[in-house]
């Protein structure tokens, strides 16, 4: 017993020792390059920037695509020359859509690769835990890749800004389409019992009649099983069913739908919705349970929706960027040009654009007043709602049914804000993509 | 070769003993602070943080032989108090912030003492299993539709900690807020081990029918040990919040009780040197083993899925070769180096 603590004692200072090897040779890295760069990050010829990436665990089937796809972008920006001389340097970092890791990388970014901004950060738990570090370090945290409205709180959190539109517009445009299209139909909603769900149904609510909802039914991402939920909605006699969904529990649902002999019209939500995931992830699930199905089959005629061009439309100007860099870069790695490639490569030319607009020597501020001043012209099909005092993306999406393996777009993107504003078409003429691919500033 | 021989060793207080190396040891901490680099500092703070409730877990687990695989919800508990009493009482003073840290211990210990009037009724897989329930569903709890205004649901809650005192350093408090806690920790946990408490946490581990007929209230002494490694855990909680700025119900997945588990046992079960090992394993080995699997270039799905199987190959694989753990593994490289260094003399 008397031996005890001088061994922790002793214990305690070779771990000392031990950190101060490792921390020594990092401690003084950050002071020598400050004096000639415009911010953390920036160099003569480089631009650093981070994110952390759901790259394994249950988010990573799809997701883990995103950023690699986005890196392609950057490298093709780089190949032809960079933004105002420098190249974009992409590190994204695995969290396994844990929280917990999530907030010590985003640490090893920020203070130890001193990274000029944060990008496109995955998850709404994950990056939840991070946004307070992200904006009292006051590093700006651009487009973060998730619907939830938390991100557009410009007081509390100055330097965060989402991307896609939020998942009360899409829930709106949504329930208005299916009011017009749907009447009189009963309607069910299954949900993911978190805030995707509930800001999907909240804005969809606003749209439908009460008592046209027959029954309202809510997952856990945890659990699998989820015939009781599909019981009840096929009980309820529901015709039209509304899926606020993640891409392997709108594959489920079709599933255990199938196996209760209940085929309501389905309408799921983007998040939930890219063809050659669903597919793909129905064939597999399929044969888990000892049975061969056709996942292409079983998803036609899906009502969704979209907020980009679609990957299956070759004459869009944007489609043919996007494939010019998928086929340099990822074709090899991943055989499908999907949605999830699609997004990555989207919101990395938004993330270009920003930098070139942020000025020849780009800081974190005017990187910041460059989102806010809201001059983009990417392949969004609905403009951004950011201002100084509106940090949320896309205001909108467009209706669309799968067709084949991929999203067939109905009619005009659809704007609308996440309060109880109307929905109005929105008619501007959709942009093209510049002729070099990268945009200038 | 002993400065002080062990008997007169022994004659010396107890509160000596053990605060003379906790004050040296938390000395040379705060110098190697003051070296490190901001993120360094912060990788200090986590691992003095997570010392605090590793040490607790391995007083319950090695010493009373009781096993928990839900201290992370006592985490949470420790976190949202902390966090609650921030938000409702704004205060720029850290003596205040170390008062509600020790709001939070008491909370934790509170929960721990009701988790432990349960599990002194329950033995081995049935104790398991209701404290892996704990760590499964109570920090869900401010999802709960009617808490959720009050807890801030799965957004949680912002920790709105004060300043750091003068013009420190923000990440260096922060390492030194969690050193001193650790280092207070430490010292009452290792003078709890030496004590009767720690006598009796034994002899009911050991034998508790024994236990029993030499007088000890078994039950008790049982709970008892409960309250002190939930108390423990409700510190690393209010520190962990202190840390991430902001506290939400994802942050205390059971990752985050099996990773403590791990930690108690990889560094040497009932130890508080291997609750210093351990803590520094869980903390530096995720980074030291994606290092590696950049360094090497391997296809994407193998580099990304390796850092997982480092870890966890690690684990299994140290737990064969020191089944004792990391404290196991160095006692005996000292008494190998001390046995020779005995017979030295012998051969001349």
């Amino acid at each position: 017993m008397a031996k005890r603590s001088v061994r922790l004692f002793a214990t305690t200072a070779v771990v000392a020792l031990g950190v101060a090897a490792c921390g020594g040779s990092s401690s003084g890295g950050g002071g020598g390059s400050s004096s000639t760069s415009s911010a953390p990050g920036v160099t003569a010829d480089s631009v650093l920037i981070g994110s952390t990436q759901p790259l394994t665990g249950i988010a990573a089937p799809g997701y883990s695509e995103i950023a690699p796809a986005s890196e392609a972008y950057f490298k093709y920006v780089n190949a032809h020359g960079g933004i105002n001389g420098r190249k974009i340097i992409f590190k994204y970092l695995d969290d396994a859509y844990d929280p917990a890791k999530t907030g010590t990388l985003t640490k090893q970014l920020v203070l130890q690769d001193k990274v000029f901004a944060i990008f496109e950060g995955l998850g709404t738990p994950t990056h939840e835990s991070v946004l307070n570090f992200l904006n009292q370090q006051k590093v700006p945290d651009l487009f973060v890749a998730s619907g939830c409205l938390c991100w557009n709180d410009p007081t509390a959190h100055p330097q965060t800004f989402g991307w896609l539109p939020d998942y009360t517009r899409e829930g709106k445009i949504l329930g208005d389409y299916v009011k017009k299209n749907f009447p009189g139909k009963k309607i069910g909603i299954f949900a993911q019992g978190d805030d995707f769900g509930d800001n999907g149904i909240k804005g969809f609510e606003q749209e439908i009649p009460a008592d046209q909802i027959a029954s309202v039914q809510r997952y856990d991402p945890g659990n699998i099983k989820i015939a009781p939920q599909v019981t009840k909605l096929k009980k309820a006699g529901v015709e039209v069913l509304v899926s606020f969904t993640v891409p392997a529990f709108t594959a489920l649902l079709k599933l255990t739908s199938l196996q209760l002999g209940f085929s309501p019209q389905l309408v799921v939500s983007s998040v939930g919705s890219d063809p050659a995931t669903l597919a793909g992830l129905i064939e597999n699930f399929a044969k888990e349970g000892g049975t061969t199905v056709k996942g292409e089959d079983l998803i036609q005629g899906i009502v969704t929706d979209g907020y980009l061009p679609s990957p299956a439309d070759p004459n869009n100007s944007w489609i043919k960027l996007f494939m010019k860099v998928y086929n340099k870069y990822l074709a090899k790695k991943y055989p499908v040009f999907d949605g999830n490639i699609e997004y990555g490569l989207a919101s990395a030319y938004t993330f270009t654009e920003a930098l070139a607009a942020a000025g020849q020597n780009p800081t974190r501020e005017s990187l910041v007043a460059a989102v806010e001043a809201n001059k983009f012209a990417g392949p969004n099909l609905t403009p951004y709602a950011y201002s100084s005092d509106d940090h949320s993306g896309m205001t909108g999406v467009q209706m669309g049914v799968i067709d084949g393996l991929a999203i067939k777009l109905q009619g005009t993107p659809l704007v609308t804000d996440n309060g109880t504003g109307g929905i109005t078409p929105y008619t501007t003429a959709e942009s093209t993509a510049p002729a070099s691919g990268v945009p200038s500033g | 070769m002993r400065l002080v021989d062990r008997a007169s060793w022994q004659r010396v207080p107890m509160v000596l003993r053990h605060g003379v190396p906790a004050v040296a040891g938390l000395g040379i901490m705060l110098l190697v602070s003051q070296g490190l680099s901001e993120y360094r500092n912060t990788q200090l703070a986590t691992i003095a943080m997570y010392v605090c409730a590793v040490a607790g877990l391995t007083i319950l687990t090695g010493l009373s032989g009781q096993i928990s695989l839900g201290n992370g919800a006592f985490m949470f508990v420790g976190a949202y108090t902390v966090a609650l009493l921030l938000e409702h009482h704004v205060t720029t003073s850290n003596g205040v912030l170390a008062l509600f840290l020790v709001v939070a211990v008491l909370v934790a210990a509170f929960a721990g003492a009701l988790v432990g009037v349960a599990a002194a009724r329950l033995r081995g897989p049935y104790l398991a299993g209701i404290t892996l329930a704990l760590a499964v569903g109570l920090p869900v709890l401010p999802k709960y539709s009617h808490l959720q205004s009050s807890l801030g649901g799965h957004a949680g809650i912002s920790v709105n900690a004060p300043a750091p005192p003068g013009d420190m350093n923000y990440f260096r408090w922060q390492a030194w807020l969690c050193l001193i806690a650790a280092a207070i920790t430490l010292f009452l946990l290792a003078n709890l081990s030496s004590s009767r408490v720690g006598r009796a946490f034994r002899a009911v581990r050991d034998d508790e029918i024994a236990a029993s007929l030499a007088g000890l209230p078994v039950a008790r002494v049982q709970v008892l040990a409960f309250v002190v490694s939930a108390a423990c855990a409700g510190l690393a909680g209010g520190l962990f919040g202190i840390l991430s700025l902001t506290v939400l119900p994802d942050l205390f997945s059971l990752t985050l009780s099996l990773a403590l588990l791990a930690a108690a046992v990889f560094g040497g079960l009932g130890t508080l040197s291997g609750a210093v090992y351990g803590s520094v394993i869980i903390t530096l080995l995720p980074f030291w083993s994606s290092d590696l699997a950049r360094a090497l270039s391997l296809p994407d799905k193998v580099q990304h899925n390796l850092p997982q199987a480092v870890y966890g190959v690690g684990l299994i694989l140290g737990m064969l070769l020191f089944p004792l753990g990391i404290h196991g593994l160095v006692r005996r490289v000292g008494q190998l180096g001390r046995n020779t260094l005995r017979t030295k003399p012998a051969n001349n």
